[in-house]
């Protein structure tokens, strides 16, 4: 009834190819916008930022950099643990070593770098594929975290190898350290999310997301009509370790604050993230937000409901929750390979026509 | 998607944890590569309270809650159950791992908690002056360290130069905490320090252990923690590594850790900072009040068990703290700053802890502002496969606190001026 096209009249080519065709959308993505930036910074407390909405908003943007790099171009890593690291690494140094610039600086500058390193670990893609590739990518997780635990010049040498965020602040107002607002981290947050998003999505309708689903569709004929694998491959590889990278400087900086590399970055957060975009749905902008939430609030509310509504063991609940995330991704895998996105797309078919089918 | 979510849990959170009196919540782990050792302490440390409940309605007349929260060890669900149970009235959070401490650290000094690390965790938080919420009396790593060195001083007859001991430990800010006290004990005392890392979880460790046998230590030190402990142990065997050669720090010396092997763990030797065995009085009102009564935390199947124990001696530290509070603040129903002051003026002493049926359990000490580390007396237990008991082979002795004073002046002061954190201690 309201959630239709007719008479939604677009008059020019770029309203025609807008991300929201239709108003009611529209309208919901400007509210949702509006509550997220104007209404949650002043309800949220501690507990809300730290257990359900930084997790959110950086996972969320570390699944929108796998989506890319897995749903768009077809390259399937294996290394987001690792490359989350580097991201972190490289916020805690250039913090440490440049304290007079401005943190949000330093977390865009650790995702250059990550691009970076992302791309030299994304040369092999150029010869091996699939499976291989995610064999690849698995060795860049061991090494990276490995690199990260031997060389002490990355942790400042110290002596028990954590790396501990300084307190740093935007506008004045701290957003990393111990002494921080919860409106504040969300907010910083929020504004990477947000940003990425808009970057991930315009890249992806644009020529080089273009280029990218010919790569992950078919490669040869892709090369055929005249897409250059090299550049496509490395750009995804870039663009996909670049949000990485944000992910895990937030992750480090503002989230945890104090980080041990092989606990925090290892090879489970390789499979959460690419459970996050499974989950989700691979080569949607929207599946990333979906996965990251499922998987973040899924354990919350198991142990709302669990311990703390109907009181049983913490250890059965805990385990109940593994149960429970094994089970839904293989359901997924067979009943809905394309994640929640389809799910989504599914329902806002039916709305078009609700409530007159026929 | 994200309002229903929110609204959902938004409802789900307005039934939120009960409240009560005291609370002392428990960051257990029960789940995961380390619910071996975070089980048995999660049971000692409720079972106590549940005693103190039972027994003493409270304590000061003030009913206990332990509402207990899975970590399984990890940092980031660690953070999610501060920040769920510090609304709650939270006195004094034991994390039972290094890594949560290390994020807890700021934290807790942010909200004005404290924090007690017994045994673990940042071993510079000793120096109250600069960690104003962190205790980890009565004893920390680099005592253990250097008692573990002393001992060795002791059977070789104060001469240990040129003896080659090799460190196997949990490449993580846990096992790595020693190595800068050892090497320093090594410049000290003349012996080869190797360092053997083993990464997480530790199931893999066939090349550290062949390293070993072509480098024939004369003693095989070790960091570990949940499954690495047996598998060390059981390579240790394999090699044919005399196990009274070979000694683990107080988070590797378990019943869990050394039944595996069977007999071949006969002779296996490790530190500890209280005392071990069920043969003391307090065990009769355990297993009267709590245990018979069905009210055991978990299984109830690991009463006596050395992390039990210690579990238990944590409990029973935090509960004389918070006497200590009560006293100072003449007030039963104190608050988490009111906690703090009552661990930083905690004494225990052999008559108190005989009172509570606990005697000889742990070492007397006083806590001061300056000093949250406590004593860091270290004593040596040995497992005997035959009787499967631990028993002491040492009583609690002292360290070297020449050594590790200067160290831990050295690490708090750098955290100190990395942090701008002013004296606390007047």
């Amino acid at each position: 009834m309201f959630y239709r096209e007719a008479g939604d009249f677009k008059t020019s080519y770029s309203a025609d190819n807008q991300t929201f065709p239709i108003k009611f959308d529209r309208v919901g993505y400007i509210v949702v916008m509006l509550i997220a930036f104007l209404v949650i910074p002043f309800i949220i407390n501690d507990y809300w930022a730290n257990a359900i909405f930084l997790p959110f908003l950086i996972y969320a943007i570390a699944a929108l950099g796998l989506n890319i790099l897995v749903g768009y171009c077809g390259q399937v890593s294996l290394g987001t643990g690792g490359f989350m690291a580097v991201g972190a690494y490289a916020c805690y140094k250039l913090m440490t070593s440049f304290p007079d610039i401005n943190i949000f600086f330093h977390v865009i500058i650790a995702g250059g770098i990550t691009g970076l390193v992302c791309v030299v670990f994304g040369l092999p893609s150029l010869r091996i594929k699939g499976f291989y590739l995610a064999v690849a990518t698995l060795a860049a997780q061991f090494f990276l975290v490995w690199l990260f635990n031997r060389v002490a010049w990355f942790y400042n040498y110290s002596a028990s190898g954590q790396i501990n965020a300084p307190e740093r602040t935007v506008f004045g107002i701290e957003v990393t350290g111990p002494n921080t607002e919860a409106w504040a981290t969300y907010l910083f947050c929020l504004v990477f999310l947000v940003a990425s998003a808009l970057i991930a999505r315009n890249l992806t309708r644009g020529m080089a997301g273009r280029k990218w689903m010919a790569i992950r569709d078919m490669d040869i004929a892709a090369e055929i009509i005249g897409v250059n694998p090299l550049k496509a491959k490395i750009s995804a590889f870039a663009v996909s370790g670049f949000f990485v990278g944000i992910s895990g400087a937030l992750f480090f900086s503002v989230y945890l604050g104090a980080v041990e590399v092989g606990e925090a970055f290892g090879i489970n957060k390789s499979f959460l993230v690419l459970f996050m975009i499974i989950i989700g749905g691979l080569g949607s902008i929207f599946g990333s937000f979906a996965g990251a939430a499922f998987l973040v609030l899924l354990p919350v509310v198991l142990k709302v409901v669990g311990v703390d509504m109907l009181g049983w063991p913490t250890d059965i609940v805990a385990h109940l929750q593994l149960v429970i995330v094994g089970g839904l991704i293989i359901m997924f895998l067979i009943l809905e390979p394309h994640g929640l996105a389809q799910l989504w797309r599914v329902t806002k078919q039916k709305l078009r026509l609700w409530p007159f089918p026929h | 998607m994200k309002k229903i979510f929110v609204t959902a849990i938004a409802g789900l959170m307005a039934a939120g944890p009960v409240m009560a009196d005291l609370v002392f919540p428990s960051l257990s782990y029960r789940t995961g590569p380390y619910a071996a050792g975070g089980i048995p302490f999660a049971d000692g440390y409720a079972d106590y309270f549940t005693l103190l409940n039972e027994r003493d309605g409270g304590i000061g007349g003030v009913a206990v809650s332990v509402p207990e929260c899975e970590t399984g060890y990890n940092t980031e669900k660690g953070v999610e159950c501060y920040e769920s149970t510090k609304g709650a009235g939270a006195l004094v959070y034991q994390p039972l791992s290094t890594g949560i401490t290390y994020q807890l650290i700021p934290k807790t000094t942010a909200d004005d908690i404290p924090m007690h690390t017994m045994g673990y965790g940042r071993t510079s938080a000793a120096n109250g002056d600069v960690f104003s919420h962190t205790f980890n009396y009565p004893g920390t790593y680099w005592n253990g360290a250097s008692g573990g060195i002393n001992y060795l001083l002791e059977i070789n007859g104060g001469d240990i130069k040129g003896k080659k001991v090799a460190l196997v430990y949990h490449n993580s800010a846990y096992g790595k905490e020693p190595i800068r006290t050892l090497e320093e004990l090594q410049k000290k005392h003349g012996f080869e320090l190797s360092l053997l890392p083993v990464d997480h979880p530790g199931q893999e460790q066939k090349s550290q252990w062949l390293q070993i046998r072509r480098e024939k230590p004369d003693y095989v030190m070790m960091w570990g923690w949940g499954v690495m402990n047996q598998v060390a142990i059981q390579e240790a065997a394999n090699i044919r590594f005399p196990m009274e050669n070979f000694i683990g720090i107080w988070w590797s010396g378990a019943e869990h850790d050394v039944l595996p092997a069977g007999d071949k763990a006969n002779g296996y030797k490790a530190l500890t900072f209280h005392n071990v065995g069920r043969d003391f009085p307090v065990f009769a009102d355990i297993q009267k009040y709590v245990v018979d009564a069905g009210k055991a935390a978990g299984a109830g199947d690991q009463v006596g068990n050395v992390l039990y124990n210690r579990g238990l001696y944590a409990a029973m530290l935090a509960a004389e703290a918070a006497k200590t509070a009560q006293e100072i603040h003449g007030t039963a129903d104190i608050t988490a700053s009111q906690m703090r002051d009552g661990m930083e003026a905690l004494s225990i002493t052999e008559e108190k802890m005989t009172a509570l049926g606990m005697p000889n359990f742990g070492p007397s000490f006083d806590v001061s502002c300056m000093n949250h580390g406590g004593p860091g007396l270290v004593g040596v237990t040995q497992w005997d496969a035959a009787s499967k008991t631990w028993s002491m082979i040492s009583d609690f002795k002292a360290t070297d606190m020449e050594v590790i004073g200067a160290l831990i002046a050295e690490d708090s002061g750098a955290y100190a001026s990395e942090n701008n954190i002013a004296s606390s201690c007047k």
